[in-house]
């Protein structure tokens, strides 16, 4: 705690309530819960600008490498080819980041208990392998098949989380005989078709880029950013309103109403790209309405609460009575869950399961997108909205690197490079949170 | 002085507890009331952390009696000592450095309204209890990774409290502690007191044992040295009780001195 001399106002100040203690009676006996030494944010715009600055240089940095490497990639792709921020590419990268950005979403709870899933890549792929043949081979309908392969992608992540949480084999090892063992027994299934081309129907179709949200109606895309940016306002006041009534901290109209403004300036924005080229493709709205979901049980639902704790510390959970393998295999369970959901969309992006499906650097792009988008690999940090900043980044790269015509070689080792970067970025900035004495 | 009930909250009868081929504790008595501080010294390995694993329920007890409001029970679980009203700090906190105060406070019993996580009850909560307690920390909402040795002390005490229990175990709560901070965690130590809890200290630092007890209780080598009252009792004869050394140098050199004076 230190620099602490210039700050003196608190926020949210309650009636009846002492804020500031008299710093020279610390024996009062009725002190405030606040220390005089608090650094409280400043009322207005400029509490956020030094609150922001003072969190960059603990190490806080939360989302901020995503927004500089968009701004530095989108700059640099549009110098090279003035097509990378057109409508139509734009609309592209919305689309084909829901895929991995799945994959990325399962990936965020692992992360958040500080282990690794290796395996997800590997998953996703027999999932698309797993789904052809229910469906082709055994004339599955379809809606079936992809609740089957879910399913069977849930019991593989429980199977891994058993053998970590129980047996207590490393994450990492379990998963990487995972990553071998799955993608084996795709090329088994595939084995003598090589590929299998899935009919367009049912989920395949929904998930496939000719699928757009009320059919491409112009208002379809500004119906859903509105009702984004209300339920933000409307949760908003709701909370402030409650919070006001038990005499808690709470948001001022100034700051809802900032929140709800950069949102809906995003949102709109989005919405009048998007609607320029073909509107939002299903698989995006899909992705979008998983992770408001998700978001909501990590933050705030007793389980979401129980990730975080055993990611923070182990042994602190389980005095606290939580049940820590359970938490364990139920968070690998929903890795795999969500690998085998990013499999169907990859099936829907190609219509096909083949022997590269899930495999190249599919794993990669997922932790890279995690990573990057600000959730840490020692646990316990983390927000699943990485999942779709991160990818927003990778998923930039990728379609760059297509439009430049780039060779494989080329886009494997800047991948590469991101995927280190990240995680560079990841523990300089936890090195300087405690450092600051906040990790 | 502190009114003392006349049942003890908790006491433990000819309580003894072997680990294989020791005998950790042998016939140790223990009373603690209502309103009173009892502190638990002893030499390293005289039994104290086990004596108060038996009553967290770490180790079920081999043979005794542990008596709840003068009623027997058996603590076999932590989920036992827990559900009568014993809440333990233990020495390493076991805090979450990632969450904030509030999660930390109500880690594995958060309030709920409609199956959701009620922040805004246990933000308010926790600021009452804070503030009843005088634990003065930065914000409630602040990761416990941010606060100091002695903040996170005082959260883990507070956090003891949050399941409103009769009797606090506190394992060396300044042990790691400068100054400032212990003398913080002994204020708090005596608020715990004027709320009328029973609380029981494990302490290596005489200063603090005098300074807060009522009463020291003595274990050496797993059997109970001496119960004193901290009042009339000297900071030497509690030093002696805890060693053994009832004869040693300042003891014949004192006695000596008496007689001659008598002479």
């Amino acid at each position: 705690m230190s620099d602490t001399s210039k700050v003196d106002k608190t926020d949210g100040v309650v009636e009846g309530q002492t804020t500031v203690a008299p710093a020279d009676d610390p024996t009062a006996a009725a002190v405030s819960v606040v220390d005089p030494r608090l650094l409280v944010r400043e009322e207005g715009l400029k509490g956020y600008w030094t609150e922001f600055k003072r969190k960059v240089k603990g190490g806080e940095i939360g989302s901020l490498p995503v927004v500089l490497g968009l701004i530095v990639i989108w700059t640099i792709f549009q110098l090279k080819n003035d097509r990378f921020l057109s409508a139509e590419n734009l609309s592209n990268i919305s689309f084909y980041l829901s895929a991995t950005g799945m994959i990325a979403i399962g990936l965020v709870f692992v992360l958040l208990l500080g282990e690794i899933d290796l395996s997800v890549g590997s998953v996703s792929g027999l999932a698309s392998a797993l789904f052809a043949v229910f469906v082709v081979n055994h004339s599955m309908n379809p809606w079936l098949g992809l609740i089957l392969t879910v399913l069977i992608g849930v019991g593989i992540g429980m199977f891994h989380g058993w053998f970590f949480a129980k047996i207590g084999v490393p994450a990492f090892v379990v998963t990487l005989a995972g990553f071998l063992g799955w993608l084996g027994l795709m090329l088994w299934l595939l084995g003598s078709t090589g590929t299998i081309n899935i009919p367009d129907t049912g989920p395949v179709h929904l998930l496939s880029q000719r699928s757009f949200f009320m059919d491409q109606a112009i208002i379809g895309a500004y119906l859903l950013a509105a009702l984004g940016v209300a339920s933000l306002l409307v949760g908003s006041l709701i909370e402030q309103r409650r919070r006001k009534a038990a005499g808690v901290p709470f948001r001022t109209n100034g700051e809802i109403a900032l929140r709800v403004g950069l949102l809906a300036v995003a949102a709109f924005v989005a919405a009048y790209v998007l609607n320029s080229s073909n509107g939002v493709s299903n698989a995006l709205v899909i992705f979008l309405v998983c992770l408001v979901i998700v978001d909501f049980v990590l933050r705030r639902t007793p389980f979401g609460r129980k990730v975080f704790a055993v990611g923070g510390g182990i042994e602190a959970a389980r005095r606290a009575g939580i049940n820590v393998s359970l938490v364990r295999i139920s968070v690998f369970a929903i890795a795999g869950g969500f690998a085998a959901v990013g499999g169907m969309f990859f099936a829907g992006q190609t219509q096909s399961a083949s022997l590269t499906s899930g495999g190249g650097n599919t794993l990669m792009l997922a932790i890279a997108a995690a990573v990057i988008g600000g959730t840490s690999l020692f646990g316990g940090r983390g927000s699943v909205w990485s999942a779709l900043l991160g990818m927003l980044v990778i998923q930039s790269i990728q379609t760059g690197l297509d439009l430049l015509n780039m060779n494989t070689s080329i886009q494997y080792m800047i991948t590469g490079a991101v995927l280190l970067g990240a995680v560079v970025i990841d523990s300089v900035s936890r090195k300087s949170q405690k450092a600051a004495g906040r990790a | 002085m502190v009114h003392v009930s006349a049942t003890p909250v908790l006491a433990l009868r000819g309580v003894s507890k072997r680990f294989g081929a020791v005998q950790a504790l042998t016939d140790v008595e223990l009373e603690v009331h209502a309103g009173e501080v009892v502190a638990l010294v002893g030499d390293n390995g005289a039994g104290k952390s086990t004596l108060v694993k038996t009553v967290a329920g770490v180790h079920p007890i081999d043979e005794g009696v542990i008596e709840w409001d003068g009623k027997p029970v058996s603590i076999n679980k932590p989920h036992d000592a827990q559900g009568l009203g014993v809440a333990t700090v233990y020495q390493d906190l076991a805090l979450c450095d990632n969450l904030d105060v509030v999660g930390n406070l109500y880690l594995g019993r958060e309030l709920l309204r409609r199956g959701v996580i009620d922040e805004v009850t246990m933000e308010k909560n926790a600021r009452e209890l804070l503030s009843t307690l005088s634990i003065r920390i930065p914000s409630v909402r602040i990761p416990i990774a941010s606060l100091s040795g002695g903040q996170r002390q005082v959260v883990a005490i507070a956090r003891a409290l949050i399941g409103d229990p009769k009797v606090v175990i506190l394992d060396e709560p300044t042990a790691a502690l400068g100054v400032e901070q212990t003398a913080q965690v002994l204020d708090l130590v005596e608020r715990l007191r004027e709320r009328n809890l029973a609380v029981i200290l494990i302490s290596h630092n005489m200063a603090d044992v005098k300074a807060v007890a009522d009463t020291v209780a003595v274990l050496r080598l797993g059997k109970n040295n001496g119960s004193f009252s901290v009042k009339d009792t000297s900071h030497e004869e509690i030093i002696a009780a805890i060693t053994g050394a009832t004869e040693n140098a300042v003891t014949r050199r004192a006695g000596r001195r008496s007689a001659e004076a008598a002479k």
